[in-house]
């Protein structure tokens, strides 16, 4: 298929334009709680400020982790914040301070609130509140700026996979991802453990042997990983339709990375070094620990979101209605029985693939989606309201020299 | 879909494979094969569930998209539902529930 006939100038999008240089999609204001004891507080001084683009995030835990003080220094330094609340019980392990710090130095507003010193529940939302909403009159003064392609950073995910993923939603949105990357935008695929048993045709595509291997070796650990826990990543709705095995599962989420080069593998976080397709390696380092590397479809958008990307194409076919706190996700629909009685959910119809649409033309709709969505069109799951988020504890390595090869 | 004249109903991914994909609901009887053919199926399978379309030994690979993404735990007849009934992961155990797991009957 040829997308050259198509190609556009270089700046068809609009974003907002931060200190790093960097653009974003849409001007948030993050509200952070730094511990579950917090999340109440975060989420009543959000309340009010739903429609007007405060958004609440947040670590549960309460003992330290590198990766989730790691991850919510990306998310609250994300080109689709403008604005970062902190709210912090008190006396959680959290390092409110480092984080403060990094949202200083990103050129970004950042206040945090303490509840155990600000006097209470009441004082603290009130006090979140008035903070917020002069945060709020002052981003909504910003003005879009044009913004390339090339400045663009998309993630993929599906969710609620069924028979139909791998030969409707999966393959246009593969056919999306081509397009972008050879507009020069940054593709995110990921879920090594939905990879199994396709590591051998994934490497394939490796921009260097060397990170063909480091790609190989992701899948492996992943295989090891979930053999330990003693399930794959496959939930009962998969089976129920028609899908029998991670394999097969997999070999329908692979057709999500189209056919373009592999230029690289990341882990959570790590900011993609220029445009093309990546590799996000979310299984954890080392024994098994934490859990589940992916306990539901909110923790890979949020990982994803970490890595810079400003927009999720969610395919999803047995119907999952999420969308995600701080960047937009456009839900596909892979299935069109499900279509039918989820509609109201989604963005794009792929079944209709399975009555004689072409692959190319919807993945064409895809594409010009993406590129609406960026300069500011709401997709289904923002008109509703969604704004889910998840954030648990791992631990990584730093990714070796042959992951980013020049 | 479309139920009527030459919709096919079973999608063939690529030449190797021996299993087919429900296009929609296919009920028992003869079904109309993506680039041409017919397979009697056996009984009724819903949306996005394989049939075998050939006979299949006890042990072999399930191929779709011209890969492995199994291996059948018993012998399969051609027309047969092939799911978590007669075929396994060769990597880690699939996860159901025997309430949703019937898929092949029908809606």
């Amino acid at each position: 298929m040829c997308w050259t006939r198509h190609r556009r100038e270089a700046a068809v999008i609009e974003g907002f334009l931060r200190q790093d240089g960097r653009k974003g999609i849409r001007n948030h204001v993050a509200v952070a709680y730094l511990v579950e004891c917090a999340r109440h507080v975060a989420s009543e001084i959000v309340l009010p400020y739903r429609e007007a683009g405060a958004q609440v995030i947040g670590f549960p835990g309460c003992f330290p982790n590198d990766y989730a003080q790691k991850m919510m220094e990306r998310l609250c330094t994300h080109p689709n914040v403008g604005a970062v609340l902190l709210v912090s019980l008190g006396c959680e392990s959290f390092n409110r301070f480092q984080l403060a710090e990094a949202i200083a130095k990103s050129g970004r507003p950042v206040e945090t609130i303490v509840i155990q010193k600000a006097g209470g529940t009441r004082t603290s939302v009130a006090e979140g509140q008035a903070w917020v909403a002069a945060r709020i009159e002052e981003l909504s003064r910003a003005e879009r700026v044009p913004m390339g392609l090339e400045e663009l950073v998309v993630g993929t995910v599906c969710g609620g996979s069924d028979g139909t993923s791998g030969i409707t939603g999966n393959p246009a949105v593969g056919l999306a991802f081509d397009r972008l990357v050879g507009e020069g935008a940054t593709c995110i695929f990921e879920e090594t453990g939905e990879l199994i048993g396709c590591e051998e045709v994934m490497a394939a595509r490796a921009a260097t042997p060397e990170l063909g291997r480091e790609l190989t070796r992701s899948v492996e650990k992943a295989a090891r990983y979930y053999a330990t826990l003693g399930y794959g990543s496959f939930a009962a709705g998969n089976a129920e339709g028609g899908l029998s095995t991670i394999e097969e599962k997999s070999m329908g989420a692979y057709a999500k990375s189209g056919s373009a080069r592999i230029d690289g593998l990341i882990k959570p976080g790590d900011l993609p070094p220029k445009g093309g397709l990546y590799l996000m390696d979310v299984v954890p380092d080392g024994e098994v620990r934490f859990g589940f590397p992916n306990i539901s479809d909110n923790a890979e958008i949020a990982e994803m979101m970490a890595s810079g990307a400003h927009l999720t194409l969610f395919v999803t076919a047995r119907g999952s209605v999420v969308g995600s706190a701080i960047a937009p996700v456009i839900k596909i629909c892979a299935n069109p029985e499900t279509y039918a009685r989820l509609s109201e959910d989604m963005d794009v119809n792929a079944g209709r693939i399975l009555s004689g649409s072409s692959l190319t033309e919807v993945g064409a709709e895809i594409f010009d989606l993406t590129l609406a969505v960026a300069s500011g069109r709401k997709t289904a799951s923002e008109q509703l309201g969604h704004a889910e988020f998840i954030l648990t504890y791992k631990s990584f390595e730093p990714i070796g020299p042959a992951c980013l090869p020049s | 879909m479309s139920d009527t004249s030459e919709a096919p109903q079973l999608l063939r991914l690529a030449a190797s494979d021996n299993v087919l994909v429900a296009l929609g609901p296919v009920p028992a009887g003869p079904a109309r094969i993506t680039g041409g053919g017919v397979l009697t199926v056996e009984r009724p399978v819903t949306l996005g569930h394989k049939v075998a379309a050939r006979d299949i030994a006890a042990g072999e690979k399930i191929v779709k998209y011209g890969v492995p993404i199994g291996s059948a735990t018993a012998a399969i007849a051609s027309g047969s539902h092939v799911h978590t009934h007669n075929m396994k992961s060769d990597y880690t155990p699939t996860y159901v529930l025997d309430e949703t797991s019937q898929g092949g009957r029908g809606d």
